[in-house]
Formats: C-alpha cells, sequence, structure tokens
C-alpha cells in the first residue's frame, strides 16, 4: 500500500541523470480509517444521548367529591396487581372477597408476572368471545403501594407494554388500598 | 501483463469522512454534569423523548431527602417563566441572572435562593448542595414553576408543554406520586416516564 517509495525499479539506465520525480501521492488510508471510526462514535453517541421515555397517561382527577362515576367492571376480566416493599408482587383476579384465582405472590420478569399475564388475557378473551364481545380485553389494576419503589411501577407498567395489555384491555394505576389489601402486601415477608 | 495498481485515490473519501466528522462534532451537544444524579429505571420501550417544548422534572435523594430538581429546555422559554416567577414571588433579577438561567441546566433552589444559584460558576453549582425546590402545600414553588413554565412556552412557541419525569429507580412511590398529583392538579395527565435501556431478554 505504501506509495511513498519513488519508483526506482530500473536502475540506472544509460548515463542520463534524470532529477527524480517525487511520487506526490500520500497513503490516506490511515486518515480515512481514523476518520470513520470517529463519525461512528459520534454518530452512536448523538443518537443514543436521547433517554427513552415511556407514556403514561391518567386519567381525570375528579374535583368534585359528590360526582361518582364509578364504571361498572366485570369482575371476571380485572386482574389486580398490588406492588409492595421490596419488589413483592401480588396478583388476584375478580374481587378479593371472592376471587377468581387468589391471592399470589409473582416476581418480575418473564417468567413470573408476564406468563400470567399471558395465560389471563388468554382466559378473558374465551371468556369475552363466548359472550359475544370479543373486543373485550383484560383490565389490569395497578395498586402501588407507599412502600413500592418507582422501579417497580416502571416494570409492572413495561410489563403491560411487553405483552400488549392496551391492544385489547386496558390498565390503570389506582391508589386507594383496602386494608384487607394492605394485609396481603404484609403477611408473608 | 501490466500489473494494475491496488491503491486507490482515497482523497474525495476523506474529504467526504472528514465533512462528516465536522458536521458530527458540531451537532453534538457537549453533556454537561447533572446536578442531581438519578438511576433511572429501565424498560423496553423505544420510543424517544421530544427535544423541544419539554421540561423535566427529576426526582432523587438529595443529602438523603427527596428532592425535585426542575428543567426547562429553550432558552427563550425559560427566561420568560424565570420572568414570570419573579413577578409572582417578588424577586428581581438582572439581565445577566436572567440570560444566565436561559443557559442553565436543571436547578434545585427555592427561588429566593437562585440569585445566589445562578451567580456561581458552572462548575459549582452540583456542589453547592442544592435542597430541591419547595413542593409542600405551604409553599408550592413547583406548581407555579410548572404553571408559569405551560404559559412561558405557550406564548415562545404556541405550544403545550410537554413534561417528563424523570425518577430514581429506588424511589418511594409517594414521592413520584406527589408530583404526578401537582401535575394533575393543572389537568396535566399525560407525561413522559424517562427510563433507560432495558435488554431484550428481559
Amino acid at each position: 500500500m505504501a506509495e511513498l517509495n519513488t519508483g526506482d525499479g530500473g536502475g540506472g539506465k544509460g548515463g542520463k541523470v534524470r532529477s527524480k520525480k517525487q511520487n506526490s501521492k500520500v497513503d490516506l488510508t490511515a486518515m480515512v480509517d481514523l476518520a470513520f471510526l470517529l463519525i461512528t462514535f459520534f454518530m452512536l453517541t448523538t443518537t443514543l444521548s436521547k433517554p427513552q421515555s415511556m407514556d403514561l397517561t391518567l386519567p381525570d382527577k375528579e374535583k368534585d367529591p359528590k360526582v361518582e362515576n364509578d364504571i361498572k367492571v366485570d369482575e371476571n376480566r380485572t386482574m389486580t396487581l398490588l406492588l409492595g416493599e421490596n419488589g413483592k408482587l401480588v396478583r388476584y383476579m375478580g374481587m378479593l372477597e371472592k376471587p377468581l384465582a387468589a391471592p399470589k405472590d409473582y416476581s418480575y420478569g418473564k417468567d413470573g408476572i408476564r406468563k400470567e399475564l399471558i395465560a389471563r388475557m388468554e382466559t378473558v378473551k374465551q371468556y369475552s368471545t363466548a359472550k359475544g364481545k370479543p373486543n373485550d380485553g383484560i383490565i389490569v389494576i395497578i395498586k402501588p403501594s407507599k412502600k413500592s419503589t418507582y422501579r417497580n411501577l416502571v416494570d409492572v407498567l413495561d410489563e403491560m407494554a411487553i405483552v400488549g395489555v392496551n391492544k385489547t384491555g386496558s390498565y390503570a394505576i389506582v391508589n386507594e388500598f383496602t386494608p384487607e389489601e394492605q394485609k396481603l402486601l404484609e403477611v408473608k415477608k | 501483463m501490466k500489473k494494475k495498481s491496488t491503491s486507490t485515490d482515497m482523497t474525495a473519501m476523506c474529504d467526504v469522512a472528514f465533512l462528516l466528522l465536522t458536521f458530527f462534532i458540531l451537532t453534538a451537544t457537549a453533556k454537561t454534569p447533572e446536578v442531581l444524579p438519578v438511576d433511572t429505571p429501565q424498560s423496553t420501550v423505544q420510543t424517544k423523548l421530544p427535544a423541544d417544548n419539554l421540561s423535566t422534572l427529576t426526582i432523587g435523594k438529595a443529602n438523603g431527602k427527596t428532592a425535585v430538581f426542575f428543567d426547562l429546555k429553550g432558552k427563550d422559554v425559560r427566561k420568560k417563566a424565570l420572568e414570570f416567577m419573579a413577578d409572582k414571588y417578588n424577586v428581581s433579577f438582572t439581565e445577566k441572572e436572567s440570560e444566565e438561567f436561559g443557559l442553565m441546566e436543571s436547578f434545585g433552589v427555592p427561588i429566593q435562593n437562585l440569585k445566589a444559584i445562578l451567580n456561581m460558576k458552572a462548575a459549582d453549582r452540583s456542589k453547592a448542595g442544592q435542597p430541591g425546590i419547595p413542593k409542600d402545600s405551604l409553599d408550592n414553588q413547583l406548581k407555579d414553576w410548572v404553571l408559569y413554565s405551560r404559559k412561558a412556552n405557550i406564548e415562545v412557541n404556541d405550544k403545550e408543554l410537554n413534561f417528563a419525569i424523570k425518577g430514581d429507580a429506588k424511589e418511594q412511590y409517594p414521592a413520584i406520586k406527589q408530583v404526578m398529583d401537582i401535575l394533575q392538579d393543572q389537568k396535566v395527565n399525560s407525561f413522559n416516564l424517562v427510563t433507560g435501556l432495558r435488554g431484550k431478554n428481559f
């Protein structure tokens, strides 16, 4: 590749002394290599530095306590997730007084709550189809307790996004805790 | 048979490469150190945060206490918001201080102490031990910052301001909820949660 050597292959033929022509070509390979390396670096860092974000839309806060618009929700379609201390996650289906599936602890991630979510979404879908409303999906109620961390909340919201709850059903963050639910999070540490 | 030279003329390629390099260097913004470093939780969501019309509320621990820091994008919007806030709290800022505020990153002090922070060097600000913006019911300056920066953004850019919440992963939920409540009291029901990237295999 080196181009700097002057073409002096033939050896001085004859007696003519010719002034040697310098080869003006400089090898640019290394320079181009470096330039592209830097380009790659700057390109990647500029696009990656933009932080990611997760959209979250909450329902309107009801200012007037008299106006209560309790929407009746089919208990067969609701799943409640209670977020507790130290990554504790409890889920139950339906109402707590007579749950369709008893409260049970789950872990975060693909082997824990995600499997359960996918399975439950399927049963809800079957249930809704049987009722003639195949578009009614699961309703997930997320209840972060006072001791849960922001990470837990984002993890659960992420889970909703991965599983695609919003495609058919919906999810909501609810802050009210009943004493029974509180108890569920406290026992069995 | 004539042997063909294997070397190609790289001058043009080199030119292009350096042109692009210059472009990327110039467009890249130097990352200033964060005043309140937080460890954001991870998610698999791929959406990016908008670059303008954005205000970021950082929630993290400063001196062992939960603190909220405020950041607003856009120099003119910031200056306008400061003007509104100065009016409301009877604090006056000089032209130079207002200019400095326009260029500053996020901050977390009561407006009464903002002057002192503005007169510091940029490097000293992160060491100043900023306590966070007051957000309790007696002195809810965060609410006013949110309100007036929305007003300022509508006046300057004629667009509704977006809010992003950048919370520390270890922060407990009530702290996050308090900030969400402040936003929701003003009917800002939709906001972004800043998260880091998580591997596909989660």
